[in-house]
Formats: structure tokens, C-alpha cells, sequence
């Protein structure tokens, strides 16, 4: 636990900085385009890799264009800012630059869905994942800890394929490795409902399902889903706690499960602007999203008679 | 599939300039096929055969060497001439470009890379060549490829968008000496640009030449007149509604 002691102060946007540093000294195909977020904490990288380090200044159009013309000419591009400027200020850029040229990329955001919750809706970004959902074979990696960011970008970055690694100043307590699939954190037994908590949502919905018959796995991959993994665990009953969109997983839920009768409560993120600052937990709170909102969800979806009293 | 020397065949062939047309004349009226074609079509046309015939190191054989000149269509709907020109240099066979659009073409009225021979991007939304373009040029440059060169072909009327802007100023203020942009300019912009499309480029510091869109010697001069440490924009001058 040494090393995660160690981590464990620094930040998931640290932890991207300091690995995406190595990845650059390690690989000569390996280039990162900005466009001005995080480029001071990328200063002396740059300094070593000018050709490979690529501020383009405030365009995101122009990131991730550079990022597909890298592709094509054989590099492995990291992109990375805020997530709404990332991925819905450049979405078709996203789509024709990358995925129409068969060039891939590895996106990497900060901000999620409401981390800077002081500046207001501009820098929310609850629809990121929904919106990788409209493109094909996207790996998207929403990690739970500081300590999970390191080696899910090292292995994204090995791999050919596109990914968006979705950073947040929100997590848990503790790390878990290797939970692309579905890791069973708390076992209730034969016929309990499944709670599929994914990335930082984890610790809350814990805490929410304590005492209630709940099995909760967690997930820091939600794509691809882990769909013979959730086969394999659910009852009737499922459960998915998202820390963005509500309903962004529920499509792939309901598919894997058709052929079962089952009930699905999706939470996450809701869709109204809500036109408020304050902190993350307070957004947390606003959405239903801390322990005492999530378990006023989960009691009322497990027994609805109980809850109309 | 043809063999080459059956390609080749047919090409000379069907690239023979029979009554003094333009070199790739007959090739376009296959793609034609009797429908109506916008004057973009036409006035495309000599840049993509100097570029082919005289200025790009890229043949048939060569469309995965690393060290390949690129040339990346813009201006995606420019796509009649474009098939000719890269049917007439062997890239694919003459036979496509009968049922171009048809269920089973690779040519559709928009270039997909992954489906045609040479092409280097799939283009058709406007505004997203010249960015990729930029990462192309960044890309080759960083690998340590200094001779080849990328060019990107857009229009006018394309420079609305603003991402060209973006890409413009950014590469004129990291010097991206291996990169040339040649604009159609068949003044087709809704609200033109007042003071010439070349400024655009050369106030963020590029290298610019304004010619004749249809003197195929002055295109030669412009396409090959990059030097020093900037890059290059070949603005090419053409009268729309013109059928050349």
C-alpha cells in the first residue's frame, strides 16, 4: 500500500500530469495537444518534447484536429482540457477527425459534471459520456480514486483504440485496480438488487445501501459496459448510480437484460439547470446523489408501498 | 480488381485530351454522366492537375511511404474533378467513376479515405481540412520527416468557418514551414472578404501568392514558391459560374 499511500495526496489531474510526463520521455509516438488548460503544469515537459507537446492556445476545434492529423501520420495523441470544451464544444470534431479519418485518440477531461461548481453551468459537463454513446467502440474510463488514473492511462495509451478518461476532484476513499469489470464490494446474498455504482459514486452509494439488501459493484469502465459481468450478478432488481447523466447507462442495461424480466432505477445527474454555484457536494446533494438522497431512491424503488407512507 | 497495366491502359485511354479539352476532360464527363455540375467542380480543376501532375511526390504506389507529400481535400464536395485527376494518375481504376454515388461506389459525392485509393481525408463538413492538416504537417515534423511537404485545398467561401481560423493563426505563429493551403477563390463567400483572402493568411504570417486559378504555369510557380520558415497559402483566382 506504499504507493498508494503516496498518491494518495495528489490529485487524479496530478496523477495525469505526471504519467502523461513519462509517457512522453517513454515513447517517441506518444504527443499531448492542448489548448491552454493545464499547459503551465506541462512547462518543463514541453521544454524536452517541443515537437511532441502542442499548445494551440484557446481552440479546441484546433485540438482536436491537430489530434487526428497526428493520428494519421502515425503518433498517439493524448488531448486533454475542461470536459465541456473537450468534448461538446468539439464534438464534431470529435466525430469527423477522429472517428471518420479511422484515426484514434485518447481524450482526457477535468471538470466533470459540476467539480467547479462556483463557475457555473459553462464548466458543467454531465453529458460528456452520453454523448460518446452516439459514436462506435469508444472505451470510456471514469476512475474513482487518484491512485486508478495512472495505469488506466498507460494501458489507453499502449492500446490503439480511442478512449475518454474522465477525471474529477470527487472520489472514493480507497482505490480499486482492474475494475473494468464489475468488482463486488459488498455481497447481500442470493436475491438482493444489484447497485452499480460507477467511478466516484462508489463511497455514497455505499453508504446508502448499508443496511438494506443491496449487493453493490463497482465499475471505473463503464464502456465498454460489463455486460456478462452485470448478467451474472443481477436479480430482478438493478440499480446504476452514475456521476453524470441519469439514464446514460440504462440503454446498455436494458439490452443485456432483455431477455429477463427485471426493474432498472437509473440515477445521476439531473437534466434542469439548476442556475446555482456553491460546491460539488452541494450539487451532489441537489442531484440525490449523496448517501441520504440515493438511499431515499434506493428505499423508495425497493419498496414503493413503504415509501407512499 | 484490373492489374496495373490494364489500369494504365485505360487510363491513357480515357485521359487522351481528344479535342484539345483539358487533360482529365474525358475522365470528368464519366463522372458526370449527364447531370449538371456547379462551377466548383470546374474550378478546381486546374489546381488538382498541376498539383498531381507537376508538384506532389505521390503515385500509385506510394499512398502508405511515410515520406509521401499529402494532399488533403478540403473542400470535400470538389469531388468530380478530384476522382478524375486520381483516376487519370492510376490511383483507381477508370471503371469507378461510371457509378460514382451508386449502392456499391467507393466515390461518393464526398471523399471517404478508407474507401478510395489516395485519398488522405474524408472531408464534406466544411472547415475541418486545414486543421487536420496542421496536425499532419505537426506530425511529420515531429517524426523527423522533413521532405514531405502537406497541402491542403479549401475554397473561399469555406473560410466562413471559423475553425480555419483558428488553424490559420496558429500556424503562422509556430512557423509551420511544411505546410501550403491553396484557396479556390471563386468569390462564392456570402459576404466576401474585403481585402483579399490572402491577408487573412499573411497578417498572421504566412507566405502568400495570388494567381490565376486556371494558368496552370502561374499555379506551378505559387505551389512550388514556399521558402524559409513559414507557410505558404496559394490563393487561386477563378471567375465563378466560369466552365473551363
Amino acid at each position: 500500500m506504499n504507493e498508494l499511500s503516496t498518491v494518495a495526496e495528489l490529485s487524479m489531474r496530478d496523477c495525469f500530469v505526471d504519467t502523461t510526463t513519462a509517457l512522453l520521455a517513454e515513447s517517441p509516438r506518444t504527443a499531448l495537444v492542448l489548448a491552454d488548460i493545464s499547459a503551465a503544469s506541462f512547462a518543463s515537459a514541453a521544454v524536452r518534447h517541443p515537437d511532441r507537446l502542442i499548445n494551440v492556445g484557446i481552440r479546441e476545434q484546433l485540438m482536436l484536429g491537430v489530434a487526428g492529423g497526428l493520428a494519421l501520420t502515425g503518433l498517439r495523441p493524448i488531448v486533454h482540457s475542461y470536459a465541456p470544451f473537450l468534448v461538446e464544444r468539439a464534438y464534431e470534431q470529435i466525430k469527423l477527425d477522429l472517428d471518420h479519418q479511422a484515426a484514434s485518440a485518447v481524450l482526457v477531461s477535468v471538470g466533470a459534471s459540476f467539480d467547479r461548481a462556483e463557475s457555473g453551468r459553462t464548466h458543467f459537463s454531465p453529458a460528456d459520456v452520453a454523448l460518446f454513446d452516439t459514436l462506435s467502440d469508444w472505451t470510456v474510463h471514469v476512475p474513482g480514486h487518484p491512485a486508478e488514473v495512472s495505469g488506466l492511462l498507460r494501458a489507453t495509451v499502449a492500446a490503439d483504440t480511442s478512449a475518454y478518461l474522465r477525471l474529477s476532484t470527487l472520489g472514493n476513499a480507497r482505490p480499486y485496480a482492474d475494475a473494468g469489470e464489475l468488482v463486488v464490494v459488498r455481497d447481500a446474498g442470493p436475491g438482493a438488487a444489484l447497485l452499480v455504482a460507477v467511478g466516484p459514486m462508489l463511497d455514497a452509494a455505499l453508504a446508502a445501501a448499508a443496511d438494506l439488501p443491496v449487493t453493490v459493484a463497482y465499475t471505473h469502465r463503464p464502456r465498454p459496459f460489463d455486460v456478462a459481468g452485470l448478467r451474472a450478478l443481477a436479480g430482478t432488481e438493478v440499480i446504476l448510480v452514475e456521476p453524470y447523466l441519469a439514464g446514460t447507462s440504462a440503454r446498455v442495461v436494458s439490452a443485456a437484460l432483455a431477455d429477463r424480466p427485471h426493474r432498472l432505477l437509473a440515477l445521476g445527474v439531473g437534466r434542469d439547470e439548476l442556475r446555482r454555484y456553491g460546491s460539488a457536494e452541494d450539487h451532489l446533494r441537489w442531484h440525490g446523489l449523496d448517501p441520504a438522497g440515493l438511499r431515499r431512491s434506493l428505499t423508495g424503488f425497493l419498496t414503493p408501498a413503504m415509501a407512499s407512507i | 480488381m484490373s492489374s496495373l497495366a490494364t489500369i494504365t491502359t485505360q487510363v491513357a485511354e480515357a485521359a487522351a485530351p481528344l479535342d484539345g479539352r483539358h487533360p482529365v476532360a474525358g475522365l470528368l464527363e464519366r463522372v458526370r454522366a449527364g447531370r449538371e455540375f456547379g462551377p466548383n467542380v470546374y474550378s478546381t480543376l486546374d489546381v488538382l492537375w498541376v498539383l498531381y501532375d507537376r508538384v506532389l511526390r505521390i503515385a500509385p504506389a506510394t499512398v502508405d511511404d511515410p515520406d509521401r507529400d499529402r494532399f488533403l481535400l478540403s473542400k470535400g464536395h470538389a469531388v468530380a474533378g478530384y476522382y478524375a485527376v486520381l483516376a487519370a494518375k492510376g490511383f483507381i481504376p477508370p471503371d469507378w467513376l461510371d457509378d460514382q454515388g451508386g449502392p456499391d461506389s467507393r466515390l461518393g459525392d464526398h471523399p471517404d479515405r478508407t474507401l478510395v485509393p489516395g485519398v488522405e481525408i474524408g472531408s464534406g463538413s466544411l472547415g475541418h481540412g486545414l486543421g487536420l492538416a496542421v496536425g499532419s504537417a505537426l506530425g511529420l515534423r515531429a517524426q523527423g520527416l522533413l521532405d514531405p511537404r502537406v497541402y491542403v485545398l479549401l475554397g473561399d467561401a469555406e473560410l466562413d468557418e471559423g475553425s480555419n481560423h483558428e488553424a490559420i493563426a496558429y500556424a503562422g505563429a509556430v512557423g509551420l514551414a511544411n505546410l501550403t493551403a491553396i484557396v479556390v477563390d471563386n468569390s462564392s463567400a456570402t459576404y466576401g472578404w474585403p481585402g483579399g483572402v490572402a491577408t487573412r493568411f499573411t497578417v498572421n504570417g504566412w507566405t502568400a501568392a495570388t494567381v490565376d486559378g486556371h494558368d496552370q504555369d502561374a499555379l506551378h510557380t505559387a505551389l512550388t514558391g514556399h521558402h524559409g520558415h513559414r507557410p505558404h497559402v496559394v490563393v487561386a483566382v477563378v471567375n465563378n459560374g466560369e466552365q473551363a
